[in-house]
């Protein structure tokens, strides 16, 4: 008996060891970034690199948050948060709409849509580029959010996603509210909405990040510096000719970059697990 | 307060009917089950009174309206689904104000009407949990609680109880019944249960792939099936089969031969069935003996025993005697008599031809 509680123990300690080291191994290059934000352009030239933050924290990050290099970072985040929160409601109320259409509406030529919808998962923004541009910039969308959000909200996943979740609701629930007197829509606010609201947030943290984390799409379509986006803005900001690049700076913009998909993340965290793992019946 | 009628009401699904014409009136307060087994379109006829699915042809009536093309929540009717369909999402309160709601009713009317008729089911300590903090027989009565809430013409109830435990179903069929008593309503009922259409109904419809066999008062049902089929879905352990073949000329069986054999829609149609119920069998010596077998086993249940024989002709005979009478040894040798006036003639289609 003994013997297995020690043994349950050990196997307890190594597990943690190996999640410790897990942990280290992301954690590492993300603190060797916030060290390098919160230390002067020469420190970090110089080598050893420093491995212990520095005084300047507060220095070079309001030198980033309001100058910036190319444009204030805060003008950045504003951007990229109105894309990542546009292109993530946008994309749940498209495809909730959609799955809504596809599961519980009888219209001719039903199932060619849903495949149609389906067929745009083998097609990411990558391979249409180059058409998606011209149609943006025919439409007048370059550099404003619409074109940052626009071309990228409609969503096969999340359509998917609805759509097996309304496959999982009980048809007597429908006719219950039918002999209700609830008309669709009526049916789908008041009941369907509020049971997908676990599978919501759980797809607004993934299409949060997937929004905020656009490089190729907003690096095309906005030529301004005031409508870059924070991912694409740190790219911008490393100098074309022989310039230094403003290390301190850079970094302090990587880490504030990072922080607003945390904070969603632990926001959202316990909905987002729940909605991943239970379908409440 | 209302009544119901359907006029030969049929449905189809693609090609495939499945309802092949049923006409029945239902009288206002009357409670009517409708029974049959899996498969025989029981739940697609309660649907069709309910709106749920379109009627393919036939007219059905509620109260004297024509109703086929109104939508379930125009139609005045209320139901209760096998699985409750309660919204997760809502409290008890709230699933049973939702229709109220939908229809503008008065605030301080809703809160009215379901305070009172969680009172009338017990529900009052429930009203703010939601159904999955709930027991199979606090969520049936609030399924039933948002049916009674509308305070609607008529009840449709599919089959409401079949996810409940043998002692809870007892218990809410009897709930049912007294509520359905009370409140005065028109309902009509899906079961596969026939202890359950026994109980409840005033009269029964049993169905049977897509018809209406018979359509009557439970004991009528009983004592009188009109085919085959309703002999043997109604009653446990069923009514038994026999060719008239079994039935040796001689001993008693005399006069039941000679009313078959005076019966022309029984020479009419093939091989004619004589069915006797298991209780109007009774062991008996070889000599008084009108058909005998060797028992194949026996099941004591205490109050009652039932005996399997098998005939000569390899036919399976079940006898039902009190639970205090003497049970023969399996194999053994078994003589068994009846009276002729509890006998069942069928013509060869199933069909019930006159008493013998």
């Amino acid at each position: 008996m003994s013997g297995m509680v020690e043994k349950r123990a050990a196997g307890l300690w190594l597990t943690h060891a190996g999640l410790i080291l897990g942990v280290a191994l992301i954690g590492f290059p993300i603190y060797l970034a916030f060290v390098a934000s919160t230390v002067t352009q020469g420190d970090i030239i110089r080598p050893p690199m420093p491995v212990v933050p520095g005084g300047h924290f507060i220095e070079n990050y309001r030198e980033a948050l309001v100058s910036g290099i190319n444009a204030p970072v805060w003008q950045m985040l504003v951007n990229s948060m109105v894309m990542a929160l546009g292109i993530a409601l946008g994309k749940i109320a498209i495809s909730i709409l959609s799955a809504f259409a596809i599961v519980y509406f009888r219209f001719p030529l039903r199932h060619v849509f849903f495949w149609l919808i389906f067929l745009t998962l083998m097609l990411p923004v990558e391979v249409r580029i180059v058409p998606t541009y011209e149609v943006a910039a025919n439409f007048g969308l370059l550099n404003s959010y619409s074109g940052l959000i626009l071309p990228l909200i409609a969503s096969a996943t999340a359509t998917f996603l609805f759509r097996q979740f309304f496959l999982t609701v009980p048809d007597e629930l429908a006719e219950a509210a039918r002999v209700d007197g609830a008309r669709p829509m009526r049916f789908f606010i008041d009941i369907l909405l509020p049971m997908s609201r676990t599978n919501i947030a759980a797809l607004f943290v993934i299409l949060f990040i997937y929004g905020w984390n656009q490089y190729l799409w907003p690096l095309l379509i906005t030529t301004d510096p005031e409508m870059n986006t924070i991912v694409m803005g740190i790219k911008q900001m490393f100098p074309s000719g022989d310039d230094f690049a403003n290390w301190p700076v850079i970094m302090a913009t990587a880490i504030l970059a990072t922080l607003p998909p945390v904070l969603v993340v632990i926001a959202m965290q316990r909905l987002f697990v729940k909605g991943l793992i239970e379908s409440e019946k | 307060m209302a009544t119901i009628s359907l006029k030969s009401v049929r449905k189809s699904f693609a090609k495939t009917e499945v309802i092949h014409g049923v006409d029945i009136d239902i009288d206002d307060r009357e409670f009517i089950v409708i029974v049959g087994p899996s498969g025989c379109g029981k739940s697609t006829l309660l649907r069709m009174v309910a709106g749920l699915e379109t009627v393919t042809s036939g007219d059905v009536y509620i109260d004297g309206k024509r109703v086929n093309d109104m939508e379930p929540m125009d139609r005045n009717i209320a139901m209760v689904f096998q699985n409750y369909a309660l919204y997760p999402h809502m409290s008890v309160f709230d699933n049973m104000a939702y229709g109220l709601k939908i229809a503008r009713t008065p605030k301080p009317e809703i809160e009215e009407r379901v305070r009172a008729t969680a009172k009338l089911l017990e529900l009052e300590p429930f009203l703010a949990r939601k159904p999955r903090q709930l027991s199979g027989g606090q969520r049936q009565r609030v399924a039933m609680g948002r049916a009674i809430v509308r305070r609607p013409a008529v009840f449709l109830f599919d089959e409401p109880l079949s996810n409940l435990d043998a002692k809870l179903r007892v218990q809410m069929r009897l709930e049912i019944k007294a509520l359905q008593r009370q409140l005065g309503v028109t309902s009509l009922y899906v079961t596969h249960d026939q202890v359950e259409a026994m109980t409840l109904a005033d009269r029964m419809i049993v169905m049977n792939a897509g018809e209406a066999d018979q359509v009557g008062t439970p004991i009528e049902v009983y004592k009188d099936p009109r085919t085959t089929f309703v002999a043997g879905f109604i009653g446990s352990p069923p009514m038994n089969f026999l060719p008239a073949a079994t039935f040796t000329p001689g001993g008693g069986n005399d006069g039941l031969l000679k009313g078959l054999a005076a019966n022309p829609a029984a020479a009419g149609n093939g091989s004619p069935t004589v069915g006797i119920r298991p209780e109007h069998l009774r062991l008996c010596d070889g000599a008084d003996g009108r058909l005998s077998g060797t028992l194949q086993y026996s099941e004591i249940l205490g109050a009652e025993s039932l005996i399997h024989l098998t005939l000569s002709d390899g036919a399976m005979l079940t006898v039902r005697q009190s639970g205090s009478a003497a049970v023969p040894e399996v194999g053994e040798r078994c003589h068994v008599t009846f009276d002729d006036s509890d006998v069942c003639f069928f013509d060869g289609d199933g069909k019930r031809i006159a008493s013998g």
